[in-house]
């Protein structure tokens, strides 16, 4: 039941996000735009070479940010033409609606990470393979908690309200977390508040896989925070689909 | 095939529904008429499992609402007020999704099979943006139809549309009577109750003021249908 639901709500989403060329070109590029504009002046900031290895991380995560993190706009607009009611009449898993968008919005995102990721080592990024491979896999888990909790808020949410609240809410997220430069580099003041990000443990854990150092306490930390996120946000997508139904 | 016990719900300080006790046998066709805010989509809905009552309870097809929310939802279609389906995508990909919700294999058979009946052949690759009113319409009573539900909810399905495409839309509804299916539909038009309906439910600040044949409540009001219903519904 679940298995089948998920499979076809994400057959039903990947079918309407690579309907048009435009689309896809522009889902493709808009990525890139950080890291080809904005990286070769980050990578020449940070201190003691070895700027792509912190720059192409935090490009990672901003994307992740602002794509999982806006994901439920998809929401806003099936709510508001009632296709949600729909679904939520029919006997599927609840749990399965909102598997299937998550899983389609990661889908999206690895295709974008690849993308960063070749134009980063065409700029001059020297990672190790195992290292980009594990630093991936640590920007994916919590960007389906972050898309699952997208949904969560945007079901609960009044649909005029989530537009203005999301955009405002993941700036100060994405600029606290450090994706242009470690927040090391920052004044006491904003190290600490930063420290109150739980996606700033995952672009640390990230940038030392990506140096290729593996067996650090930045790497363990980020490893718990990514699947707690995850799991708490899981399960309160899954409350807000449950939520009202009998 | 429907029974609510003092089934209710508030919004805040709005009590929407208040004490509903219906029964509907199966293969009944019932119309649900009252006024804007009456109290009809919220009954509906709450039957439909999209909203949990404050009070009360109530059985469809057998099942518990509470107890047993995925079983009333494999009985039952609902073609909610205004819509349902995404005006982007083609009715094709719309149809094929819900199939597939329902566990119908192949979807392709079953979507075939509704175009078909709905008149929808020659549009499944069009998105619902490039439908007519009456297009949209059947598509939606298509979407809600699709798995051949026993019990089928109607949340205003004529409102807005011209008097032919509300004739076609009634043509759809005797041939559900014809397979047995019961159904609950939501409407303002009286000469729609007298034309198609078994029976009528006129609910009234959430709480149902009269209940029988057509013919019956005309009687009782001695004129027709619509003296009935302004002598039991309160002005607004
Ligand atoms: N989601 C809601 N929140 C608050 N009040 C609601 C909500 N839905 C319906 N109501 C109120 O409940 C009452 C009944 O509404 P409704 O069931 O939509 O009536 P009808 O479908 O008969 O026009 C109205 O007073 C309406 O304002
Ligand atoms: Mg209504």
């Amino acid at each position: 039941m679940f298995i089948r639901d998920s499979a076809a709500v994400f057959h039903h989403a990947v079918r309407a996000t690579f309907r048009t060329k435009a689309g896809v070109l522009i889902g493709a590029v808009q990525p890139l735009l950080y890291l080809a504009l904005l990286g070769p002046l980050l990578a020449r900031a940070v201190p003691g070479g070895g700027g792509w290895e912190v720059v192409v991380p935090g490009i990672l995560l901003q994307l992740v940010l602002m794509s999982a993190g806006l994901a439920g706009f998809g929401v806003v607009f099936d709510r508001q033409t009632g296709v949600l009611e729909r679904l939520r009449v029919t006997p599927a898993s609840r749990a399965a609606l909102l598997t299937g968008r998550v899983l389609r919005d990661a889908l999206v995102l690895v295709a974008q990470s690849a993308l960063i990721l070749a134009l980063g080592f065409a700029l001059g990024l020297r990672a190790p393979v195992a290292g980009v491979l594990a630093g991936l896999a640590f920007v994916l888990v919590p960007a389906l908690g972050l898309a699952a909790l997208s949904y969560a808020v945007a079901l609960r949410l009044p649909p005029e309200v989530f537009p203005p609240v999301m955009t405002t809410a993941i700036v100060p997220l994405m600029l606290l977390s450090g994706v242009f430069l470690p927040m090391s580099m920052a004044p006491g003041w904003l190290d600490a508040v930063s420290r109150a990000m739980p996606l700033r443990y995952v672009v640390d854990a990230m940038r030392d896989l990506f140096a290729g150092h593996y067996a650090t306490g930045s790497v363990g930390i980020g490893l718990a925070v990514s699947v707690v996120f995850l799991a708490v946000a899981l399960a309160a997508g899954t409350r807000a689909f449950q939520r009202e139904s009998a | 095939m429907i029974v609510t016990r003092g089934l209710s719900r508030s919004f805040g300080r709005v009590e929407a529904v208040r004490g509903l006790d219906v029964e509907i046998g199966a293969g009944e066709i019932v119309g649900f008429l009252g006024p804007n805010g009456a109290g009809k989509t919220t009954t509906l809905r709450m039957l439909a499992t999209l909203l949990r009552p404050t009070d009360g309870t109530a059985t469809v097809a057998g099942h518990d609402l509470l107890a047993d929310p995925r079983g009333v939802r494999r009985a039952i279609g609902y073609v909610r007020q205004g819509g349902s389906a995404d005006p982007t995508r083609p009715v094709r990909e719309e149809l094929e999704l819900q199939a597939s919700l329902y566990g119908l294999r192949p979807p392709r058979e079953h979507v075939a099979r509704v175009c078909e009946a709905f008149g929808l052949t020659g549009l499944a690759d069009r998105p619902p943006a490039a439908l007519s009113g009456g297009q949209r319409r059947r598509l939606d009573l298509a979407l809600g139809l699709i798995h051949r539900p026993r019990v089928l909810f109607l949340d205003e399905p004529t409102t807005g549309l011209d008097p032919r495409t509300r004739a076609a839309l009634w043509d759809h509804v005797r041939r559900l009577r014809e397979e047995g299916t019961t159904v609950l539909v939501s409407t303002h038009y009286l000469e729609e109750a007298e034309a198609l309906y078994d029976r009528v439910l006129i609910i009234d600040g959430g709480a149902i003021v009269a209940d029988g044949p057509p013919s019956a409540l005309k009687s009782r009001a001695g004129g027709t249908l619509g003296d009935a219903y302004l002598a039991l519904t309160a002005d607004a």
